[in-house]
């Protein structure tokens, strides 16, 4: 079954001039199409300014669209009626770890959402110990996120989106802020989650390292998805990468330098230990 | 230097001050408050004092603690006390000298007053110290409940006092990076007259708020992305319900208020012009 389908697409914002008039329209996001079936693990990359965050917001009902469709769970996300039901099934954890703890303990900021849902106290109880474990984080559960760092208040987050219930969950730039190993931390999470959980994910983001264990990819450039498949044929596309201003990792880019010198190795090569086979063969 | 604001912060420890329901400490808070003001003599300061010392021993926040939190509020105290000690007229003169007169009155009120601030803001940082924001806001809510029906949005008021209690410390994070920030572009904080010291604080507020409003933005976007949707329909990971210590702790305080009242009023004790 589709969890999320986007069909043709379409923001629009107003731009306007410094007394506030409209001066024009802006395209966010043109014409997208995608297809996220249960239990998938997808990723969106693309530079500041493409839309993923935009796209994000969609899947959330945060954002409507201006044309076309964007249904999530089989729910239509124009439908008023249905805006809680949608952000229910797909939970959001945004960029700025700060900015979306409303709680000032771990537990009651975990305990937020399904608070916000109506779920019965002792129901909430159990469901926040689970997600706490989920993402690892149960014995920081009276401590004040302020004194966490980056990775774990991440994490708590997460959590936060977990005790929700979500079939799926949108990571937007999960790891923008965070130093790298926080953003190890977040990403094993992540992983962890998907094993446990079995959820849908989808991850937007601008670092590639991120994204050779996704399902699928789709790699946006102004508003309009450009390249879409698996990590592997996405990265044997490197000069393609290179021209919407995405950062490939340095093996890949290792790889098919040797390649491109001739070198006998297969396109698209994700993993240091995946290089080393390959050379090792060579001789 | 200024992160070491404490007002208005929870101090996690296990103590039975922790532990009470936050309706008691806050309606305590309020008794005790008023308390403050039924007296003046010093046998109620003592009884005061002794309560207080009390309360701060079953606390378990460390004296230090309470004391720093004390600190941005000197200011206020020096002037307090100034006002009180110079321009009350009462009594004999002890002191005198061009237009500065202090009397007894006005050393007894301006001593008192002083004693009574720091009284006050313990009593009520004591509240904070040991109550996490989210249980003020449910005390708060649930104590106002009776004004929703005359339309008076009381959650959605204690959800706004929640967040401005969870932002301080963010906040003040963040005017310390700025200023750090303008100090390394050259800005000049520390010397000048008055005037200038207050413009150049412009520089510092400006992306403050901008900072606030940002985040702000960014918040209320996570919080309808959690499905918030206003006190309708929710429910309480920690819903209140009052217990035997809660019973007991009414009983301690209303005993207090009344003894502190009486002993204020029909004890004698002297000491100098006290």
């Amino acid at each position: 079954m589709n969890m999320i389908q986007a069909e043709k697409l379409i923001f629009e914002y107003e731009k306007r001039d410094e007394e506030g008039n409209v001066v024009g329209t802006s395209r966010a996001i043109d014409e997208v199409d995608i297809d996220v079936k249960e239990g998938q693990f997808i990723a969106v990359l693309g530079h500041n300014g493409s839309g993923k965050s935009t796209l994000a917001k969609h899947i959330n009902a945060i954002l409507v669209p201006t044309e076309g469709t964007v249904r999530v769970d089989g729910r239509d996300t124009k439908k008023p009626e249905e805006l809680w039901n949608v952000r229910q099934s797909a939970g959001m954890v945004f960029q700025n770890p700060d900015n979306q703890i409303i709680g000032t303990v771990v537990e009651e900021d975990v305990g937020f959402g399904p608070e916000n849902l109506g779920v019965p106290t002792d129901e909430i109880w159990q469901r926040v110990e689970e997600s706490l474990k989920a993402v690892g984080m149960i014995s920081y559960r009276h401590h004040s996120p302020n004194k966490l760092s980056g990775g774990q208040k991440q994490r708590v987050a997460i959590a936060g989106v977990v005790a929700m219930e979500p079939k799926c969950i949108v990571l937007d730039e999960p790891t923008a802020m965070l130093d790298p190993a926080g953003r190890k931390e977040v990403l094993r999470t992540v992983q962890k989650l998907r094993e446990k959980k079995n959820v849908t994910v989808i991850l937007i983001t601008h670092y590639m390292e991120e994204v050779i264990d996704a399902d699928k990819i789709y790699v946006m450039d102004h508003g309009r998805v450009v390249m879409e498949g698996t990590p592997r044929e996405i990265f044997s596309r490197v000069d393609e990468l290179k021209g919407y201003r995405l950062d490939v990792p340095q093996v890949t880019l290792l790889a098919d330098e040797l390649r491109k010198r001739g070198v006998d190795i297969p396109a698209g090569i994700l993993r240091k230990e995946e290089l080393v086979r390959h050379l090792c063969q060579l001789g | 230097m200024i992160r070491d604001i404490t007002i208005g912060q929870y101090y996690p420890a296990k103590s039975i001050l922790h532990r009470l329901d936050p309706r008691v400490k806050l309606v305590s808070t309020l008794l005790y408050l008023i308390s403050l003001f039924l007296f003046r003599s010093i046998s109620g300061y003592i009884v005061a004092t002794l309560f207080l010392a009390g309360i701060i021993r079953a606390s378990k926040v460390p004296f230090r603690h309470i004391v720093k939190g004390l600190k941005p509020i000197i200011m206020l105290l020096m002037i307090t006390v100034f006002f009180n000690l110079f321009l009350t007229r009462d009594g004999e003169v002890l002191f005198h000298k061009w237009i500065f007169t202090i009397t007894e009155g006005g050393l007894r009120t301006a001593v008192y007053m002083a004693i009574r601030l720091i009284y006050l803001i313990i009593g009520s940082s004591l509240m904070t110290f040991t109550t996490t924001p989210n249980e003020l806001t449910d005390g708060i809510e649930k104590l106002l409940y009776p004004l929703n029906r005359i339309h008076v949005p009381v959650h959605e008021v204690a959800m706004m006092m929640s967040i401005a209690l969870r932002f301080i410390p963010i906040l003040l994070e963040e005017t310390d990076k700025i200023m750090k920030a303008q100090i390394a572009r050259g800005a000049d904080l520390e010397s000048g007259n008055m005037v200038q010291r207050v413009k150049s604080m412009i520089p510092i507020l400006v992306p403050l708020f901008v900072s606030a409003f940002r985040r702000a933005n960014d918040l209320a976007m996570a919080m309808e992305a959690r499905c918030y949707r206003g006190g309708e329909g929710r429910t309480k990971m920690k819903p209140l319900c009052y217990r035997t210590r809660d019973r007991i702790a009414y009983m301690v305080v209303i005993v207090y208020v009344i003894g502190v009242f009486l002993i204020g009023k029909y004890v004698p004790l002297r000491v100098w012009i006290f």
